[in-house]
């Protein structure tokens, strides 16, 4: 039964990581660039949730929406004023940038919120299930942040599959200056793609907070990183990758802190990742391009 | 229907296109031809906006683009077929095809049987990867996906570059016929021999400047051309 409690909290953590990694590997996929300040838009999200409950009292789902569309927000102004203006730029300033936008989140949310953590109240406000008589028990958060992650990685697939700017998206990934010249904008189709990832993370944000309530200013550098390790486990690039990456981290860091030793949950977690980069550099469904020329 | 005037380009500090001048006229096949690094994809990448001139002037169809954005000359009619292909190699032959009419996707379905039709090869291929075409395949790709947008004017850079003569000659005859069919078309050739036999009108470019003009047959005859790009 402990097995199962830990899978199945495995797969919840996993499915957290899986949604933030959906925004990294969608920017690298489609702007080329790590965008390291997609950790501390989770934080943000979830800061802003809890001052719509807290503050305003308001209903815990429409937080979840407000804190989304700050975030969206956020990550429009984020690439306009500052990764834009690099589109050119070597690759090392983009970066460099990146991390200095992370830490400007960090001592923003310094500024205002304080140091002190405040203590997240969940969003799920129905019971956990128990099953086998008591012996297993599944939280609402980890029903909730499966199903939401599920649904997540559907509509993505669809809407990258199927609109008309999901497949300006996967254009500009392939090829920028062919992308233009068949009539695509390609700074909207980065602001575009900031925007899902910025949504994304404040789901991941909330979600996160709801299953780990202590929310501080430094609260999505850790998950941040782990998603940036789940999406180049998965194969950065690939949505598909990033959602397996994601789920198998999570499975992994808590079957590690089970099991191993939780000091080093996380040292387990990377040392799968060198493994993997080792046998495999593209990442689990890292696309290999069959090329004939 | 496309007035290029006096431009100069720069890639940082190198002058690239020094006060390069040229027209297109409605249902020509103009032809600019030129060693390598003369400045002939330059001059196609400054007209579809990739590059900025510091200096003149391009219109198309009586309006001033210089200032316009490349995405937004698609829905203008000016079509540009870059030098290496630059099809969506993991996207099928149908996406890429759907891709080039982004702009317009109102009769993406009529456009895929034109395509088709003057390209069957295409048709076969029609489910796989554009990564897995052979070089001529891909090449009538590029241009199939251009055609997409119905453009007035098609540019088309390199089209021979690495391609088997028998395709090369084949691609060169779907140029003449697309001309025929209404679409003007800008050619740029390292291949001068075949871009001048069906070329109405042609440029020579040398190290960012022009230096010859004249028409197809005027230029295939002259012996400076034929010692420098003919081979005697």
């Amino acid at each position: 039964m402990t097995f199962i409690f830990n899978l199945i909290n495995g797969i919840s953590l996993g499915s957290v990581y899986a949604i933030i990694a959906l925004g990294y590997t969608m920017v690298y996929g489609i702007a080329k660039m790590l965008n390291f300040a997609h950790g501390d838009v989770i934080m943000i999200g979830a800061y802003v949730s809890y001052c719509a409950t807290t503050y305003m009292g308001l209903n815990p789902l429409l937080s979840v929406v407000i804190a989304m569309v700050v975030c969206t927000a956020l990550g429009i102004i984020i690439e306009g004023l500052a990764y834009k203006p690099l589109r050119k730029a070597p690759a090392l300033a983009v970066l460099i940038t990146a991390i200095g936008v992370s830490y400007f989140l960090q001592n923003s949310a310094l500024l205002i919120w304080g140091s002190a953590p405040k203590n997240f109240s969940s969003i799920v406000s129905f019971d956990s299930i128990s099953l086998a008589g008591g012996k297993l028990i599944i939280t609402s958060e980890s029903i909730v942040t499966v199903i939401a992650c599920i649904v997540i990685m559907i509509a993505l697939t669809l809407f990258i599959k199927k609109s008309k700017m999901g497949k300006a998206m996967r254009a500009v990934s392939e090829d920028k200056g062919a992308a233009e010249l068949m009539g695509i904008n390609v700074n909207l189709t980065i602001s575009v793609t900031f925007a899902i990832g910025s949504a994304l993370a404040a789901v991941a944000g909330v979600l996160l907070c709801s299953a780990y309530p202590i929310l501080i200013p430094t609260t999505g550098s850790m998950p941040g990183i782990k998603a940036f390790t789940a999406a180049v486990f998965g194969g950065i690039g690939s949505i598909p990758g990033a959602m397996l990456g994601g789920i198998l981290l999570g499975i992994i860091e808590i079957f590690g802190r089970a099991y191993i030793s939780s000091e080093l949950a996380d040292a387990i977690v990377f040392a799968v990742l060198i493994v993997v980069l080792l046998v495999k550099p593209t990442g689990l469904l890292g696309k290999k391009i069959n090329e004939k020329v | 229907m496309l007035k290029v005037n006096d431009i100069n380009v720069y890639y940082g500090k190198i002058h690239a296109l020094k006060g390069i001048s040229l027209d297109v006229k409605q249902g020509e096949i103009v032809a600019l031809i030129g060693a390598n690094g003369a400045g002939k994809s330059t001059t196609l990448k400054t007209i579809s906006g990739m590059l900025r001139t510091k200096t003149g002037s391009i219109s198309f169809l009586d309006e001033d683009i210089s200032h316009t954005e490349a995405h937004k000359l698609v829905a203008k009619g000016l079509a540009h077929v870059p030098e290496g292909r630059r099809c969506f190699l993991q996207m099928t032959v149908m996406e890429n095809l759907e891709m080039g009419a982004y702009t317009d996707p109102s009769n993406v379905k009529a456009g895929i049987e034109d395509v088709f039709e003057r390209f069957p090869r295409l048709k076969h291929r029609k489910n796989q990867i554009a990564g897995t075409l052979s070089g001529g395949e891909q090449q009538m790709l590029a241009m199939g996906r251009a055609l997409m947008s119905r453009p007035k004017l098609m540019m088309l850079d390199e089209p021979s570059m690495g391609l088997a003569p028998i395709l090369v000659e084949q691609i060169f005859s779907i140029i003449k016929e697309m001309n025929e069919m209404g679409t003007t078309v800008l050619l740029v050739e390292q291949n001068a021999g075949m871009a001048l036999e069906i070329a109405d009108r042609a440029y020579v470019l040398e190290s960012g400047r022009l230096v010859l003009s004249g028409t197809g047959k005027e230029l295939l005859g002259s012996d400076e051309i034929k010692k420098a790009y003919l081979g005697g």
